[in-house]
């Protein structure tokens, strides 16, 4: 009996002593608490369902085939109002991806620009990039919109006039109009030929490269590189037989004052409603870019601009060469989330009316009132958005990130 | 848009406690001591508020009259401020107990958004106002036009229908506030506003030479406005309901606000009925039997809330038209107090 009631102790301690096992003890919490976390997940999800049928709501994602019934300003793809729902929330969808990419570049571009003539020794230079920073950093976004929209549209002319850039740009309160390119058959293989253009030039610039580190002579790659982006392409133009041509806009003074003016379905029209976006979006952001592009600059020790002063290099050549490379290491993952930002901040579209996801969606959803469903395909769009340009950004800073040897 | 996700949140993760703990719309009313009430912010004659913070408009004076016939005091009820987007998730959330804000009676609101209305206060249509310098006399004459419009309304998808059936091209430009859709269309953008026609009379006051915008002829649309509520709670739709047939009864029966006092004493069978002095009409709905004479009291007849807010003689200036009585050649009826 005795030994028996030994031995039942000594499996008692080593139950006790599997249980005291940190590691154990840890991945049980672990896996206790992600069962708490699936069931809580799951009981929102069912609770609302459950709810939403007992209030007679209706529910499910069926309707993103029917038609959707209303007409969007600005399309990039093929669309109308006997399309579906789900194709109007794609063109929301393509609204949202032009404006933020777009928006992504001139920002930063912009926020370089200022952040360097922030730190420039030329007195007005540097204060005029500092009053610029704090002047657009301390307005809210949606009034710098509302300043952009409307001074876009009070500042130019009206739906019956306009004023000509060059011959081709025309500008009034109906937005750009351009010439639209029209591709006929054939055009493929100029694009084709322009892809090939560009991959050659990228070759032929490393090989450039490649030979300046071996000779110390540069080859002129840059113009091979050019010739070949825009030869390449035009040679095969011509050999197909000109399959692209251009659709003018066309401008009516003449008749009833409704039919003056760009007619419509005649060349390519930019909407004031995006060029206002595009501006705050773009603004705003390059004023949080131009500080983070200062304190990267800040960051590299004075010591690497004196030695390159001292090894001979020119102060655009520094800049270039030592400073801004060492800086971009401090400069991406902060300019990451300034890019998240501006995605996230062009859905302020609709308030000027560009036709963005929100916008669109904001219609499907009055129109089916299925507001659970609509909110989740927002939100799942906007953190695809975020993870893929986290993505992008990460693989960047890896590569300019230190390597330790 | 923060308010809808908020709502939407709150509704997922609370209804099922929500919908347990409360035992109807009419009971929590009473114990909370007012009217919630979904509405307008910034459409004159419907739904405003005045810079010293008093609300006017014809669907203000609904939720007083709801307030009136409840607790006679047309004063006890709170006000939420709702664009045409967070309306719906407003009510189906329980945020607020009615919704008054100037919205278009549809089936699939009827049926896909769980939603009742309780009838019509206005009978209103989409039209277009255009600058009169445009040259253009009918809305069939717009072919080609770009028209300026407020997004998350039924106006899109009756636009789309317009233009679509008569075959002309056009281009639509949707902000999200009222505001700035004036704002667009002043500065020149459009070339037409479109919304319900009681909306344009009132836009266009805001306009800096009203005179030089006329609204078109032309009625595009069937646009009944009604106050809803939410399926489910037939005692809370009950009440709304005979709200405002007790308004509209009122004005049939010739009771005013000056001279139900007087007026109560008659001998007219059916204005007994409604002051409440035989029957118990109102303790049927879980009201007092007084609860029609305290709407006329305190807030007026239809007529009344008609002319202060919309009609000929305030600044809108809608004649009745379509919203006169039956008996006066509009479409306006209410089933009997009996």
């Amino acid at each position: 009996m005795a030994a028996g009631g030994h031995g039942a102790d000594r499996r008692g301690s080593r139950t006790a002593g599997f249980i005291n096992n940190p590691e154990v003890r840890g991945v049980l919490f672990q896996i206790a608490f992600l069962l708490v976390l699936c069931w809580l997940a799951w009981d929102i999800f069912d609770n609302t369902v459950r709810n939403l049928q007992k209030a007679n709501i209706a529910s499910g994602f069926g309707f993103l085939d029917r038609t959707a019934g209303f007409g969007i300003v600005q399309t990039l793809i093929d669309y109308n109002e006997a399309h579906s729902y789900g194709r109007a929330l794609l063109v929301g969808l393509l609204n949202t991806l032009l404006v933020a990419g777009l928006g992504i570049l001139l920002a930063s571009a912009l926020g370089f620009f200022v952040g360097v003539a922030r730190l420039s020794s030329n007195w007005l230079v540097a204060r005029i990039a500092t009053a610029f920073i704090e002047i657009i950093r301390n307005i809210p976004l949606l009034l710098q919109l509302f300043f952009w929209y409307f001074a876009v549209l009070r500042s130019v002319p009206g739906l019956r006039e306009k004023w000509t850039f060059l011959g081709i740009f025309h500008i009034n309160i109906g937005g750009l109009h351009i010439p639209r390119p029209v591709f006929a058959e054939g055009a493929t293989l100029v694009g084709a030929a322009l892809l090939i253009g560009i991959l050659a030039a990228l070759i032929v610039a490393r090989w450039g490269r490649k030979r300046l580190d071996a000779t110390g002579k540069a080859p002129p790659s840059g113009w091979i590189g050019l010739a070949l982006i825009v030869g390449l392409p035009l040679v095969v133009f011509f050999l197909t037989g000109r399959p692209i041509s251009v659709d003018m806009p066309v401008f009516n003074d003449q008749g009833p004052l409704l039919r003056r003016g760009f007619q419509a379905g005649s060349g390519l029209t930019v909407i004031p409603e995006f060029f206002g976006l595009l501006l705050a979006l773009s603004i705003y952001t390059a004023a949080y870019i131009a500080e983070i592009v200062r304190a990267g600059i800040l960051a590299v020790n004075h010591g690497q601009t004196e030695a390159a002063h001292s090894l001979g290099l020119r102060q655009n050549q520094t800049l270039r060469y030592v400073i801004v490379p060492q800086a971009m290491r401090v400069i991406i993952p902060p300019l990451t989330n300034q890019y998240l930002n501006l995605t996230k901040n062009s859905s302020l579209a609709v308030a000027v009316a560009y036709p963005d996801l929100v916008s669109v969606g904001g219609t499907v959803l009055n129109q089916t009132g299925q507001a659970v469903e609509m909110v989740s395909i927002w939100m799942i769009f906007y953190l695809g958005l975020s993870l893929l340009t986290s993505y992008v950004m990460n693989i960047w800073n890896r590569r300019v990130a230190l390597v330790e040897r | 848009m923060k308010k809808i996700i908020a709502s939407v949140i709150a509704g997922a993760a609370m209804l099922a406690g929500a919908s347990a703990a409360g035992a109807g719309t009419l009971e929590d009313v009473k114990a909370k001591g007012f009217v919630q009430c979904g509405v307008n912010p910034s459409l004159l004659g419907f739904g405003s508020e005045d810079q010293d913070g008093t609300w006017k408009g014809l669907d203000i004076d609904f939720c007083r009259a709801l307030a009136a016939a409840i607790f006679n005091d047309p004063t006890k009820v709170k006000y939420t401020r709702l664009n045409a987007k967070e309306r719906f998730t407003s009510l189906q959330s329980g945020d607020i107990d009615v919704l008054s804000r100037n919205t278009t009676w549809t089936m699939s609101r009827d049926s896909s958004l769980g939603l009742m209305f309780a009838g019509v206060i206005y009978y209103d249509g989409q039209g277009f106002m255009v600058k009169k310098s445009l040259g253009v006399s009918s809305a069939l004459e717009l072919s080609g036009a770009k028209v300026c419009t407020q997004t998350g309304t039924t106006t899109e998808l009756n636009l789309a229908d317009y233009f679509r059936s008569h075959n002309m091209p056009y281009e639509v430009v949707a902000f999200e506030k009222n505001e700035e859709v004036l704002q667009a269309y002043e500065a020149g953008r459009c070339d037409a506003y479109t919304t319900d026609a009681s909306g344009l009379y009132a836009e266009r006051l805001k306009l800096q030479n009203p005179d030089d915008h006329m609204i078109l002829p032309e009625i595009i649309s069937k646009e009944p406005l009604g106050p809803a509520v939410r399926q489910g709670d037939d005692k809370w739709f009950t009440v709304v309901k005979w709200t405002l047939f007790a308004l509209l009864n009122a004005e049939e029966l010739g009771l005013t606000k000056a001279n139900i006092d007087e007026k109560k004493t008659s001998d007219n069978p059916e204005i007994k009925r409604f002051v409440g002095v035989e029957g118990d009409f109102g303790t049927a709905i879980g009201l007092t039997n007084d609860w029609a004479y305290n709407i006329v009291k305190d807030v007026g007849n239809y007529g009344e809330i008609f002319d202060a807010n919309v009609g000929p003689s305030s600044k809108l200036g809608i004649a009745r038209g379509l919203n006169n009585l039956w008996s006066k050649g509009g479409i306006q009826y209410a089933p009997p107090i009996r």
